[in-house]
């Protein structure tokens, strides 16, 4: 595995920054800003991969664009922020990345962030199925392309 | 200092129903010296994304749970916490949560191990408090310390555990997960994989009461005759019966425990906090997968 670099690494080092409660709120203004998704995906849910693993449900979805920059989307329900602050770290921290860099991701990211004892490490397994999951699509789009 | 009850005629019929509060009482109530608002969800940031103005925030994994052992917090760690929250020993506690309260009524029986007396739960919870568009904030109050004494916790009253399971078998048990994991078809609650176990049934002659049939659509509890339907009428129960419920790891089992013995007068239910995930991974203990209760083995 890589050293982690660029975005995901900056996101990282911000929760490490932080107390433990000042953790939750970070991941509370994560949660705030994820997008909403784009105007073809909202009125075709089929299109999105629910992510089982997580206890709320989430959907996914992942493009590689002409020049091999990934995208990926996700939506999680309102009531549902801890879910969505990892969707949210997730679509910040890989955007801009091309499909090898996303390859390349650690898959112990989420273990990374120091959220387990303020989140609890059954919930941080939630985002581990979400990089996997998107890594998955990522395969396959570069697989079918 | 305990605070009145709430009188709303629609909770007379219960058993109990000092321990149910209803939306317009907490409404009316809040801020009042001697209450304390608590709020309990299975998403851990859910509160922070904004709560009942003068919550606090109690999470079932983090703070009641021991980080270490499968078990609960001490009698050290939950003065603590409460003493922390501003919750003193005579303190009336309001506990509310997401999802018809799972995790909120979780929370109440958790307080109950150790003893804390006046708590009571807002009946419909998180969701009927928003659906009536009351006030929500993203303030946190930051409560005076208060000293709550360190309690042992008596967990032979309320609390079940694997050995008390076998020597109860042959007296009344009730499953509440899904049909699904109660036939064996799965072992976890549908989209909560992470939690399953080895093998996938039932306990030997527990019946299927789905903990959601106890709740109404607005996500309060169903009222006493409905209630009497489905125990009583539906599952067999009999006043006096002594009850054990049990689900996947004791939340949504804390929901029942709490309609039998609060609201329908049950003196003697205890719930089984090791549930499937314990009962499930066991060696040898005996287990029933098809949708019917099945025999009790003979010893």
């Amino acid at each position: 595995m890589t050293e982690l670099t660029g975005t995901l690494a900056e996101i990282r080092d911000d929760f490490q920054a932080l107390e433990q409660n000042d953790r939750l709120q970070l991941l509370l203004e994560f949660s705030d800003e994820l997008p909403e998704l784009p105007e073809r995906y909202r009125d075709h849910p089929d299109l999105l991969e629910r992510v089982e693993e997580c206890q709320a449900p989430v959907f996914i979805f992942v493009e590689v664009d002409e020049a091999g920059i990934v995208h990926l989307y996700a939506t999680a329900p309102q009531e549902a922020p801890t879910t969505r602050g990892f969707a949210s770290i997730l679509v910040q921290g890989l955007a801009g990345l091309t499909a090898d860099e996303v390859l390349a991701v650690p898959d112990d990211f989420p273990q990374t962030l120091g959220l387990a004892q303020a989140v609890s490490p059954l919930r941080l397994r939630g985002m581990s199925a979400l990089l996997g999951r998107a890594k998955r699509q990522v395969r396959e789009k570069l697989a079918a392309a | 200092m305990t605070i009145e009850t709430d009188p709303s005629p629609e909770f007379a019929g219960y058993a109990h129903p000092e321990r149910l509060v209803s939306t317009e009482w907490l409404a009316a109530h809040l801020g009042e010296p001697g209450l304390a608002v608590v709020e309990s969800d299975e998403d851990v940031l859910l509160y922070d994304t904004g709560h009942i103005p003068g919550s606090v925030k109690i999470d079932w994994h983090t703070d009641l749970n021991d980080p270490v052992v499968r078990d609960y917090v001490s009698p050290e760690r939950f003065a603590e916490l409460l003493g922390s929250k501003g919750i003193a020993r005579d303190t009336t506690v309001v506990i509310y949560g997401d999802k018809n309260n799972w995790w909120a009524a979780y929370a109440l029986w958790v307080f109950t191990l150790f003893g804390h007396e006046d708590v009571r739960l807002l009946d419909g919870g998180r969701d009927k408090w928003i659906a009536e568009g009351r006030e929500l904030t993203r303030e946190v109050p930051q409560p005076a310390p208060v000293e709550y004494p360190v309690v042992e916790r008596d967990d032979t009253v309320v609390r079940a555990f694997k050995e008390d399971v076998l020597a109860h078998l042959g007296n009344p048990l009730i499953d509440v997960r899904s049909p699904e994991e109660y036939s064996g078809e799965r072992t976890e609650i549908p989209g909560y994989p992470t939690e399953g176990a080895l093998r996938a049934g039932h306990i030997p002659s527990a019946k299927s009461v789905p903990w959601a049939k106890a709740a109404a659509p607005d996500a309060t509890f169903k009222r006493r005759a409905e209630l009497e339907e489905v125990y009583l009428d539906g599952a067999g129960l009999k006043p006096g019966d002594d009850v054990i419920a049990y689900c996947r790891i004791g939340e949504r089992s804390s929901h029942t425990w709490f309609v039998l013995t609060h609201l329908l007068g049950f003196e003697n239910v205890k719930n089984y906090d090791g549930s499937w995930t314990e009962w499930g991974s066991a060696v040898r203990v005996p287990i029933v997968t098809g949708s019917e209760p099945g025999e009790v083995p003979s010893r």
